[in-house]
């Protein structure tokens, strides 16, 4: 044991639980607020994984009646919005805190004050969202749940189609957490460029820096249009305007432009942190530097110009000229460009290296291949005369799911399993690590693989039931029973995290003789971060200190 | 081996970093700038939609006075930020509250449009298309100016209290930059509101 470096747990001093509750509540520490982000974000994955699962009863045969038809569409209003901005948006946003100063060798965030206003406000949105099945009902009894879907077209959310508050913690819910998105964005974005370690020029900085500065820059130039409309909402609500009023010359369309504005960006949000998940994860398992650092900088950036201009490809069938049809499709094809550019760089990664097909490893490589796929499946629909046949039916419903929880599910749990050793200072069971792939891995592909079929045959989202003989009744039993598999591997999962954390083996500072700053210090690292500041030469500073007769600074 | 020590055989690099503020301010500035850009465009989109009067040519009169009074805070809290960056804390203080006068003004420019308005036109948020991208694009706007006008009273404050000092200037010069963008965003909704709408 070196000296230099003092750890929390040389002071096992003890404090009762309120007190420690207390310091979580009131915590500034990037490490603490990452946690904190990432266990919300659980708990609300097994709350919509719950939604989900829901759902897939009731559509397992033709005529059931598990729930009503009510209760279906607060299901996948809720399942959706849950998704998207309260498990994967404070996934992203947990990862990047907790990572990205560790990785400049930063003290702390740019700002850490922000950052905890942040957290609450997002929490607040998950509070507002699930206060409405039981506040709902207002006055009117018209409530419950929001059941407008996640991007709540007008004029389903005006006054008269929904009556009582359902809608309106809808809004609310969204619009605290997008303001602690977009507090966290300038956050990342400021510590980033303000807080690298001596010695770390932008040129040298860790991929997953440059790809969450991208996200950051997408978060604040996309989730304010969202911020912006729901006000708009509110306004239309609360104080009888007419934004998206259609008896009062107000457009119901613009209320797609607006969310979609938000919502396309929104994918690459989520998804460009998966990427800097792999882009970590694959060199330091192919035992290889990654190939392409330059090019991969440029794909990221050029993923984020572009896909703030494909949002209409959303829009194809509401029905818009030919030329901006032509736009949005050729947009829309271009980022399959750069997105195919960090595919082959991460294969040429791996292209002769010693590859360690450890769980995050597993979990990355699965990656590749379904967001390959699932990516393939978005060029198809990309195609607006394929897109008018195949919008909203089950076939775009397996496409995004392909790629948010094949792609970026996959790779965030590769994330989970690479540095849940740095955050708890324990390892995890890798028996129960490659159990929990193996099952997720089955499962995913019975759901999702064949949900595109009831798709190409016609089955349209959203209902809640459907007629026999139509040719869909087996695809979606094999659909349902993928649902379960996939559930099992989250509790296999949430079972070796939790289990690892109080009785797994210590896991040492680098288990895994990885080449960036975090793996440096200690297990958990300490409140401080790093007793000396850091100073690099280079894109992997601890290969250069393992290997001083060969350091990378030489060659870049 | 609990810590690897990273560090270079040359440690006293020459390392300058951008200021935490600025960029913290650039990022607010772009986020704010998007939102603006949402209420703008819905302005302009809507602009002769609507199905009812009254409309823009009738009741809207451009705020040419007002709109200078606001322009003009954006030299006087450049001129304080200056003074206040040369260690003079007296003309730093004539420059400063002269711009909480003159964005006070402008807020009660916007608060005597709005209520002729509201009495004399019968112009309400809810009355039409117009009115309801009028006030909110407005009323955004006269949001942001309150919000700068309470954070340059509190800098006021802390000076009459003795509490503030040359050190201050950059931060001094991040609050700045946010007025100025609240009178860059003037200058759009000016010309949308006042010039193309009508």
């Amino acid at each position: 044991m070196s000296t230099n470096t003092i750890s929390i747990s040389d002071f096992p001093a003890y404090r009762p639980v309120t007190l420690r509750l207390h310091d979580w509540v009131t915590t500034v520490d990037h490490k603490r607020l990452g946690i904190l982000y990432i266990l919300y974000s659980l708990f609300f994955l097994v709350i919509g994984g719950i939604e989900a699962t829901i759902m897939r009863i009731q559509l397992i045969r033709p005529h059931n009646d598990f729930v009503s038809p009510e209760v279906f569409n607060r299901m996948f209003t809720m399942h959706g919005t849950t998704m998207i901005f309260f498990v994967a948006m404070p996934l992203v946003f947990g990862f990047a805190n907790y990572l990205v100063p560790l990785m400049i060798g930063a003290r702390d965030m740019a700002f850490p004050r922000l950052n905890a206003f942040s957290f609450w406000m997002t929490a607040l949105g998950g509070v507002f969202l699930y206060f409405s099945f039981l506040g709902g009902d207002g006055l009117y009894g018209g409530g419950g749940a929001p059941d407008v879907g996640w991007f709540a077209y007008a004029p389903l959310t005006a006054r008269t189609f929904s009556v009582g508050h359902s809608a309106d913690f809808w809004v609310l819910s969204l619009l605290s957490s997008g303001i602690g998105s977009i507090g966290t964005a300038i956050n990342i974005i400021t510590t980033i460029l303000c807080m690298r370690c001596p010695g770390m020029t932008l040129g040298k900085m860790p991929l997953l820096a440059w790809l969450n500065l991208t996200m950051g820059g997408l978060v604040v130039l996309a989730v304010s249009p969202l911020t912006a409309a729901q006000l708009m909402l509110l306004v239309d609500r609360y104080l009888g305007g007419h934004f998206f009023d259609t008896q009062a010359g107000g457009s119901a369309v613009i209320w797609m432009h607006f969310f979609w504005i938000f919502g396309h960006p929104e994918v690459y949000v989520l998804a460009i942190p998966a990427f800097a998940f792999a882009s970590e994860i694959i060199p330091v398992f192919s035992r290889k530097a990654i190939f392409g650092y330059r090019v991969m900088v440029l794909a990221t950036i050029a993923i984020g110009f572009i896909s703030m201009s494909v949002w209409a490809h959303h829009m194809f069938t509401v029905g818009m000229s030919s030329g901006a049809n032509m736009f949005f499709v050729l947009s829309t094809m271009a980022i399959a460009v750069p997105t195919g550019i960090k595919n082959f760089n991460w294969l040429a990664t791996m292209w002769g290296g010693k590859i360690r097909f450890a769980t995050p490893m597993l979990f990355c490589v699965a990656f590749l291949f379904q967001f390959l796929i699932g990516g393939l499946t978005g060029v198809t629909l990309a195609v607006a005369p394929f897109d008018w046949n195949l919008s909203n039916s089950y076939y775009l419903v397996a496409h995004f799911h392909y790629v948010i929880v094949g792609a970026i599910l996959f790779a965030t749990f590769g994330a989970f399993y690479y540095w849940f050793p740095k955050a708890s200072g324990k390892m995890y069971n890798e028996t129960l690590g490659k159990l929990h792939f193996w099952l997720f891995l089955i499962g995913f592909h019975l759901t999702f693989d064949f949900m595109h079929i009831p798709g190409l045959l016609g089955m349209p989202r959203r209902i809640y039931t459907y007629e026999p003989g139509r040719g869909w009744e087996i695809w979606n039993v094999i659909v349902t029973i993928g649902v379960f598999f996939q559930a099992a591997g989250i509790l296999v999962f949430v079972f070796n995290l939790t289990w690892s954390y109080f009785r797994g083996q210590v896991a040492g500072n680098d288990p895994w003789d990885a080449w960036t700053l975090e793996w440096s210090t200690s297990s958990p690292p300490p409140e401080y971060n790093y007793a000396v500041v850091p100073a690099v030469r280079s894109r992997r500073p601890l290969w250069d200190l393992k290997h001083p007769e060969d350091p990378d600074w030489r060659y870049e | 081996m609990s810590a690897l020590s990273v560090t270079l055989a040359e440690n006293n690099i020459d390392w300058h970093l951008p200021s935490r503020g600025r960029v913290g301010m650039y990022c607010l500035i772009a986020a704010e700038a998007a939102i603006f850009t949402i209420f703008v465009v819905a302005y302009v989109f809507y602009i002769g939609k609507s199905t009812s009067g009254p409309q823009p040519k009738d009741v809207l009169k451009a705020p040419i006075f007002y709109t200078i009074c606001l322009l003009a805070s954006s030299l006087t809290i450049h001129l304080a930020v200056r003074k206040m960056a040369a260690g003079n804390l007296a003309a730093f203080a004539r420059w400063w509250l002269l711009t909480i006068v003159l964005g006070g003004t402008f807020l009660l420019g916007t608060a005597r449009e709005w209520v002729n308005l509201i009495y004399r036109d019968g112009l309400t948020i809810s009355t039409n298309l117009f009115g309801t991208t009028y006030y909110s694009l407005v009323g955004l706007h006269a949001f942001h100016v309150t919000v700068g006008l309470l954070a340059l009273t509190v800098v006021a404050v802390f000076y009459f209290a003795g509490r503030l000092g040359q050190k201050h200037a950059e931060r001094l010069e991040v609050l700045s930059m946010y007025w100025h963008f609240v009178d860059a965003v003037w200058v759009v909704v000016f010309t949308v509101v006042y010039v193309i709408g009508v």
